[in-house]
């Protein structure tokens, strides 16, 4: 994260796809004339989808497009924990760690995972394939232990599961 | 078996589309109420149900709409926070998931009654695909004259929008979800003046739970009075309820308020026991940040008598020996789990969560997890106990928002009702790091 350098507020603002301008201006049409901000969250999840995470080139473009300051940008994207603000591997593995999850096995999860991909928590494969994270409660308690995935849930998760899935993952990122 | 007012369809195939979910009487109560009914009249029949919020405090909806500033000129909302974030919660994302036009029913009768031309439901980010779902159900009601201008001839018109939040669990706090929407960081806000003077925008604003406002469906289809014939005294109607830790058929429930709490677990209509032929150790009944319970005051309270599915009895006993209702995310635990774990595990939690912005619940938050964590791997002292007791009593009442007590409230009753277990991880040190924690289950050893 570079966010919180003085010169990140030179850093060139990239460009995001034909695509991801047209949802940016869907979405900015959803709120009443002046409170364009409010789209910032949604903005900021299409850049993570376009890109796999949030640059500080990307938030300059983000606070052209709204017409605010880089700062009003940073200090969100900074709260919020899905965005991403260093690069990160093609699959992000967001292990969730919290009670209700650990009582049915989380712990055991996040070792086998680390095992199977010879990484620790926080840190991407070798060939960039997949990054291991671990998270708080998302919400799917009673289906745990379990992940999330490029916005998908994968529950009531056993080792069988989980080669299936790395297995999938792999094949779809290499497609 | 319980009734069901809300989740009764929700297997039906095809429900989540306009069509099917018209066919089994979806939309009633938009014709009703702008048919037949004057906004103050839906308010009456939800005043009459006595529906009290379902997100965690108990607060009854009539009267939070009542407080409604409704100064000439000035526009309102209506906001539903769909944030579900309170671990051991996951009833809402069930109910939008499967039901996506209940909860937009819901919103249109709401907003109709409370006078708001737009609408917003706050969604944690983490649901994307279920936010996909609703913005889906969104353009289908607006697609048939359910939303948009002059709605069913009414003259009333009404905008509906969904939007994510981030990862943050303090957007579940209404006037940081507020901020959030309003597209900045989720620091809750001093009150007063309430959302309902001053909210989105600076407007007046009402915020409900997924779960109330699609209870005002119900409501306002069969009228206040008959559901608030369901339940025992001050708890009306049905609550969905979450179910999650070691239980044969944890998922979600929904539940006649008044259901005993024996049946709820051991019934053969709900969770069906402990799994894998466990016994009960404890249980949490309300989420996370409610009071945990030792096992033999889960289904008895400390008089004796039957501990019930209800705001009041499972209150009862005050934080000496009861609990709360909360948003219903009912957490048990066998009889391998360790408490002293399970505690730092959620102090983690909260002290991650922590906005930041009041430094009793930053700097209260941080020290509970490093002296939990100290004392669950077999480092902590007699004296971390009473400290943890020590740092509780400053963070509680200390702080803008209830994220503090949230975070305080666990810990000081997982040491009143298990003293002795965090004292055996500072007399067994070696143990304490060895044990097992009960980790090793089923599900992993496919």
């Amino acid at each position: 994260m570079k966010a919180d350098h003085p010169q990140a507020v030179n850093e060139a603002p990239i460009d995001f796809s034909a695509h991801t301008m047209a949802e940016i201006n869907r979405v900015i049409g959803l709120f009443p004339e002046g409170k364009q901000k409010s789209a910032i969250l949604r903005i900021l999840h299409f850049v993570q989808d376009e890109f796999g995470w949030v640059s500080v080139g990307a938030m300059n473009r983000v606070a052209q497009i709204l017409a605010i300051e880089p700062i009003e940008v940073y200090e969100v994207a900074t709260f919020y924990t899905m965005f991403h603000l260093d690069p990160v591997g093609k699959n992000v593995l967001e292990v969730c760690r919290t009670g209700p999850c650990q009582l049915v096995g989380s712990d055991d999860l996040i070792s086998y995972i680390e095992e199977k991909l010879d990484i620790k928590v926080g840190e991407t494969t070798k060939d960039g394939m997949f990054t291991l994270k671990t998270v708080e409660c998302l919400g799917a308690c009673g289906y745990g232990p379990m992940l999330m995935c490029k916005y998908q849930f994968y529950e009531r998760l056993n080792k069988e599961k989980v080669n299936e899935m790395l297995d999938a993952m792999r094949a779809a990122s290499n497609s | 078996m319980s009734r069901k007012l809300l989740i009764e369809h929700a297997e039906v195939p095809g429900i989540a589309s306009f069509e099917t979910y018209r066919k089994h009487g979806g939309y009633a109560s938009v014709e009703k109420a702008l048919k037949t009914m004057s906004p103050d009249e839906v308010v009456d029949e939800v005043k009459k149900s006595g529906l009290r919020g379902r997100g965690g405090a108990g607060f009854p909806t009539g009267m939070k709409w009542s407080f409604l500033a409704k100064p000439e000129g000035v526009e309102r909302h209506l906001v539903c926070n769909a944030d579900e974030s309170e671990p051991g919660t996951f009833k809402d994302r069930y109910l939008m998931e499967k039901l996506p036009h209940l909860l937009i029913e819901g919103m249109i009768t709401s907003s109709y009654a409370l006078g708001a031309r737009r609408s917003y439901i706050y969604i944690r980010g983490e649901f994307m695909y279920v936010l996909r779902i609703l913005e889906k159900a969104i353009a289908e009601a607006y697609a048939n004259g359910m939303l948009g201008k002059n709605i069913l001839g009414s003259g009333y018109d009404l905008d509906l929008v969904v939007t994510p939040g981030g990862g943050a669990y303090i957007c579940g706090e209404e006037t940081a979800l507020l901020e959030s929407l309003e597209g900045k960081r989720g620091n809750p806000r001093m009150k007063p003046p309430f959302p309902a003077v001053k909210g989105l925008w600076g407007n007046p604003t009402v915020v409900n739970n997924v779960e109330s406002i699609a209870a005002v469906v119900p409501i306002v289809n069969e009228g206040g009075e008959a559901y608030a014939q369901i339940g025992i005294e001050r708890s009306t109607g049905t609550k969905l309820i979450s179910a999650s830790g070691n239980l044969v058929r944890p998922g979600v429930y929904e539940i006649e308020l008044g259901l005993s709490v024996e049946e709820f677990i051991y019934g053969d209509d709900y969770c069906r026991g402990i799994a894998n032929g466990k016994k009960l150790k404890a249980c949490i009944p309300g989420g996370s940040s409610v009071p945990i319970l030792p096992h033999y005051l889960v289904t008895k309270t400390a008089a004796g008598t039957d501990r019930l599915m209800t705001y009041e009895s499972l209150a009862d006993g005050g934080f000496a020996s009861g609990s709360m209702l909360g948003s219903g995310g009912f957490i048990v635990f066998d009889e391998d789990q360790c408490i002293v774990r399970n505690t730092w595990n959620f102090a983690r939690f909260y002290a991650h969560e922590s906005c930041g912005q009041c430094s009793p619940c930053r700097e209260g938050t941080g020290w509970m997890e490093k002296v939990l964590f100290r004392l669950e791997h077999g480092m902590g002292t007699l004296e971390d106990i009473s400290l943890l007791e020590e740092i509780n009593k400053k963070i509680e009442g200390n702080t803008i928002c209830p994220l503090g007590d949230a975070a305080a409230w666990p810990v000081a009753a997982a040491i009143r009702h298990f003293r002795d277990e965090f004292e055996w991880h500072v007399n067994s040190p070696q143990e304490a790091q060895k044990r097992n924690y009960g980790l090793i289950q089923a599900p992993l050893e496919a």
